[in-house]
């Protein structure tokens, strides 16, 4: 399991790229999604279902 | 297509959609990611090839998304359809986040090839410079006031751009050549194995779908926005 | 269309500003990189061709967002857009004075600021041909730029943001024209710069008036 985590000693680099990448593309679905849903509801309240 | 068009339409077509689509998406993911970690370290580049594997979809998605931005744009000029328009803007943030992506990914790759944290090689190089674009056409966006306006200038902004682009990417593939003839980073590395291409393409494949499903959320997002004020505005009247 | 072209010249030449600037900005660029750099005249040599492309075009692009605006204050413009010659001639006449009054008197005095760099005789010929070539391609797509943030309030922020990257062919092909001279090989910057600068001239006036009409019509 060592050896996974140390990549070849190349963990520096490929571990960073994974989690920029992942926590990139998680803030935007998040980000996404809650911007949705505030619009979504913003119409519910006006009483109109999208 | 053009029936798809009529908002309504949309929301209800997209309603459907983004759920699978998004499903999906992680699925692939999923397994592309496992995949990824079982494959063995190349002989070359080491476990470092596994970063090709967020690389390359990332940069095929900027290059993706700015496609399908510019033809939203054509069309919203063309046919003045605000759907269009909508569409091009909700692209743009998206694409510029996979160009960023690509860029940090692909400094990280071939770091420790080159010993520098940035290589000025070609496809970063035309990738940085698309990160460019992308941030003038969203910063066009948000400073024209008129809604209408924006949405055109942005329009031709994105057409230039993509006229420009091959152009672009041709000077910098030349330029390479000319300062660095010795040293040819090969798009993606030496030729693939099928080892590794099942994992690229499942990641591939989980990005495209995890960006049209991020895309048709913002493109909803911005319809109800839009017909929330207008009713707002409806009802102060 | 000239007698547009000529107005505009004569009002730049008036307003005395642009073409002082830009050389102004050019000169203090020139000065200031080998002042930064250090004085190895092999390395400077080598740079030359790039920073001095690259401050002749940032000097071209620093009074850019000034070409539609006076006229589009004072209404003017759409009296230009009514008028009898199109608005793509307009732009085109625009993009002509503009590079009079700019591009023009930048590539004369190129080859001045290229003896601070230590560029042999035909390095200097290579950079004079390159930026008389290259920069109405700034102009050019500098317009583009220009009418598309016209109605903007300090437009003049966004505007290298949205032309620079479009502009780098012509900075890669233009350093290139006079790396080929220093090296003495034939790259075939010259000719690619030439292609890229005649296809900017050419559609660019389009653009331009495409982004112009937007801007005036509501």
């Amino acid at each position: 399991m060592n050896g996974f985590w140390a990549m070849g000693d190349y963990a520096a680099y490929v571990w960073p790229a994974y989690g920029i990448s992942a926590i990139g593309l998680l803030v935007a679905a998040v980000l996404v999604l809650r911007a949705h849903a505030r619009a979504k509801a913003a119409l519910a309240k006006l009483g109109v279902k999208p | 297509m053009l029936r798809y068009a009529n908002p309504a339409r949309f929301m209800q077509l997209s309603g459907t959609l983004v759920p699978w689509l998004g499903g999906v998406s992680l699925a692939a993911l999923a397994a592309g990611l496992y995949l990824g970690f079982a494959a063995p370290p190349d002989y070359q580049q080491g476990d470092t090839v596994r970063v090709m594997f967020i690389h390359v979809p990332a940069a095929w998605i900027a290059m993706m998304a700015y496609g399908l931005m510019a033809l939203a744009s054509l069309i919203g000029l063309v046919q003045r359809h605000p759907l269009a328009d909508v569409a091009a803007k909700a692209a743009a943030p998206l694409g510029a986040l996979f160009t960023a992506l690509g860029l940090i990914t692909g400094s990280l790759w071939w770091r420790p090839m080159w010993g520098t944290w940035w290589v000025w090689d070609g496809r970063l190089t035309s990738f940085l410079l698309l990160l460019f674009l992308y941030l003038g056409y969203i910063a066009l966006w948000n400073a024209i006031e008129d809604e209408t306006r924006a949405a055109r200038a942005a329009a031709i902004l994105a057409l230039v751009g993509a006229v420009n682009l091959p152009i672009i990417e041709f000077s910098v593939d030349w330029w390479t050549t000319l300062h660095q003839g010795e040293s040819i980073l090969r798009k993606g590395g030496p030729l693939i194995a099928s080892v590794y291409l099942w994992p690229l393409a499942l990641m591939a494949l989980g990005y495209t779908l995890l960006f049209f499903t991020l895309w048709l959320l913002r493109i909803r997002t911005e319809i109800m926005t839009r017909r929330a004020r207008n009713l707002m505005l409806a009802g102060e009247t | 269309m000239t007698a547009l072209i000529l107005r505009d010249v004569r009002l730049a030449a008036r307003a005395g500003g642009s073409a002082m600037l830009a050389l102004a900005f050019f000169a203090a660029v020139a000065t200031l990189v080998p002042l930064g750099v250090g004085a190895d005249l092999r390395l400077l040599a080598r740079i030359a061709g790039g920073v001095l492309w690259v401050a002749a075009m940032l000097a071209a692009l620093l009074a850019l967002d000034r070409l539609f605006q006076a006229d589009f204050e004072d209404g003017s413009l759409d009296v230009i857009a009514l008028a009898p010659l199109s608005l793509e001639k307009t732009s085109f006449a625009k993009i002509a004075a503009h590079w009079l009054t700019t591009g023009l008197p930048l590539t004369v005095l190129s080859p001045l600021l290229a003896v601070l760099f230590g560029l042999p005789a035909q390095a200097i010929g290579a950079l004079f041909i390159s930026l008389l070539i290259g920069t109405p391609a700034v102009s050019a797509i500098g317009a583009i730029g220009a009418g598309l943030t016209l109605s903007i309030r300090r437009g003049g922020l966004i505007l290298p943001l949205i032309v620079l990257p479009l502009l780098s062919p012509a900075v890669i092909f233009g350093a290139g024209t006079v790396l080929s001279a220093l090296d003495g090989l034939r790259n075939g910057a010259l000719p690619l710069l030439t292609a890229f600068s005649f296809a900017a001239c050419v559609l660019s006036p389009f653009a331009t008036a495409a982004a112009v009409r937007l801007n005036l019509g509501s």
